[in-house]
């Protein structure tokens, strides 16, 4: 046999991205480096970036005093409260949006309304509604995730599948029973993926909720280093933030795991 | 319990789809609706569920549904319309949750209709699992879950390679053989037509007419692949047919 041909040239790789997790610790610590060296060496200066280690000691002496926690538990705390309520408020309007046309026509555009203004602009008003206490910052967190969670919601019910409710229909499957067992399994995925934004919002707003009369918090932290140009301490609570905003990415992540191993 | 269709029109605004359509489903008889594309099989068998309100006559039930029937009226869907979140069984159970039937007594139900469908061994897996045949046969076995007076089957295996077909084909003769069902039949294969139904119902286009009923008298279980009385039956529907749906196919969409 003549084999002499070429052989067809392969053009079907790429466009399937996959999780290489490595890589991503390996972008993290080749960034921390990197600052490391240059702050070292000093074509970095010190005034415009913290040595990482200055940084992680400071978070060691945090830790050592105690302060950690004090600072970590009434956030974490209002984190929890505001973010429950703001989501579950946020997936029901949701699904009662995707579900009645009356409550569509009545709240789509109201949410719309809400949704970009900066929730920050509106703590003033939450100290007068709730108190300078724990309540405005529960309602600020809560009013941000709330927004987001509603959009997701109800376009995640709009996407559930039309031809398996009518299946519950033609089984007589009651009206209750279709919404349960098939609108909000069906809608999970959409709902699921806002709440990783939403909750991202949550952490962003938690420095702006405890820009008033929080003595204790990760954010009443952060905004005291920073109107004392203490890049040391500032750097240590926004990575303070940002591992809070890894752990909750991987709990939405296990979740996934969990409530979605039937998708293809 | 025969369902008669008494009457049947409908248009979706000033868009005709059928008009005048009179048939009897008689119990524990096979009627296939053939027709060119686009003449109203669907919305028809939509109408026989309930599923939709024609706009004009009545579809009417004859007699009680058996004992023990707990949706006397049940689809088969072209797209298996299986929770993908639920296992084999989850999806029969699914429709037997709202009737109080839970636990063993489901279990009951469920373990029969599964080993009339030859899917035992699958109880526990996932719809992502299975092949488009397997998938057909869970639909079945959860519409045999209900126990249902009337099957109403939109294309069901369309969606299958023709060889799955053939399969399925079998076996819902073998169910029908072992138990007779009623069942209304909506294909575009004649092939499928002439071997499951007992009535044949070809359609005009639209808007949708009777255009003639082909009864064919031979038992379901004695007609074979490649029969030669069923490739008579089936070259005389394809020329009913034939023009209307060369004509049906060179009209616009809507126009
Ligand atoms: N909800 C609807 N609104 C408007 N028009 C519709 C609706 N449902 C169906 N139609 C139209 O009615 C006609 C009949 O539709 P139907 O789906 O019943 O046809 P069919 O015979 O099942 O066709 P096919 O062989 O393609 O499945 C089609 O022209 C379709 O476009
Ligand atoms: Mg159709």
């Amino acid at each position: 046999m003549d084999n002499t041909g070429k052989s067809v040239a392969f053009r079907g790789g790429g466009f399937a991205p996959q999780s290489r997790r490595w890589v991503g610790v390996l972008v993290f610590v080749a960034l921390i480096l990197f600052v490391e060296w240059g702050t070292r060496a000093g074509w970095i200066s010190a005034l415009s970036l913290p040595r990482p280690t200055d940084v992680l000691d400071t978070f060691r002496q945090l830790y050592d005093s105690g302060l950690l926690f004090k600072h970590l538990l009434p956030s974490l705390s209002r984190l929890f409260v505001g973010a429950l309520f703001g989501a579950s408020i946020g997936i029901a309007v949701g699904i009662m949006i995707g579900l009645f046309s009356y409550v569509r026509s009545g709240l789509v555009p109201l949410v719309a309304a809400i949704f970009p203004i900066p929730k920050i602009a509106l703590l003033p008003l939450f100290v007068i509604w709730f108190g300078i206490g724990e309540g405005s910052k529960y309602a600020l967190i809560a009013f941000g995730t709330f927004t987001p969670t509603v959009v997701a919601t109800y376009g995640a019910v709009d996407n559930v599948d039309r031809t398996l409710i009518r299946m519950g229909q033609s089984f007589g499957l009651s009206w209750w029973s279709i919404v349960r067992k098939i609108v909000l399994p069906g809608a999970m995925p959409g709902i699921l993926s806002g709440l990783r934004i939403s909750l991202a919002i949550a952490i962003i707003l938690l420095v702006a909720a405890e820009m008033l009369g929080a003595e204790y918090g990760i954010g009443a932290y952060i905004l005291e280093a920073g109107s004392l140009y203490d890049l040391e301490r500032l750097f240590a609570g926004v990575v303070i933030l940002s591992l809070l905003g890894v752990l909750i990415s991987a709990l939405i992540g296990m979740l996934e795991r969990r409530l979605l191993g039937w998708r293809t | 319990m025969d369902i008669r269709l008494d009457g049947i029109g409908h248009s979706y605004d000033e868009f005709e789809v059928m008009r005048d359509i009179t048939l009897d489903i008689p119990s524990g008889r096979i009627v296939c609706i053939v027709g060119p594309s686009g003449c109203g099989k669907s919305t028809l068998l939509r109408f026989i569920g309930g599923l939709e309100k024609p706009k004009s006559g009545r579809v009417l039930q004859l007699g009680d549904p058996p004992k023990g029937c707990l949706n006397p009226l049940t689809y088969i869907f072209q797209d298996f319309a299986l929770l993908p979140w639920r296992s084999v069984s989850g999806n029969i159970s699914l429709v037997l949750e709202d009737h109080g039937i839970n636990g063993a007594a489901a279990k009951i139900i469920i373990d029969d209709v599964l080993a009339r469908t030859k899917l035992t061994d699958f109880a526990k897996a996932l719809p992502k699992q299975l092949s488009g045949g397997m998938k057909q046969r869970v639909a079945i076995a959860r519409a045999l879950a209900v126990n249902p007076a009337v099957m109403l089957m939109d294309e069901p295996l369309s969606a299958l390679d023709s060889q799955t077909r053939e399969l399925l084909m079998d076996d819902l003769v073998e169910l029908w053989t072992r138990q007779p069902f009623t069942a209304v039949y909506v294909t575009h294969n004649l092939a499928e037509a002439v071997r499951l139904g007992h009535k044949v119902v070809v359609l005009s286009r639209r808007p949708g007419k009777i255009r003639e009923i082909v009864d064919i008298e031979k038992p379901l279980a004695k007609r074979e692949f490649g029969d030669a009385d069923l490739d008579r039956a089936q070259k005389h529907l394809w020329q009913l047919m034939r023009d209307e749906a060369r004509a049906a196919d060179a009209e616009l969409l809507h126009g």
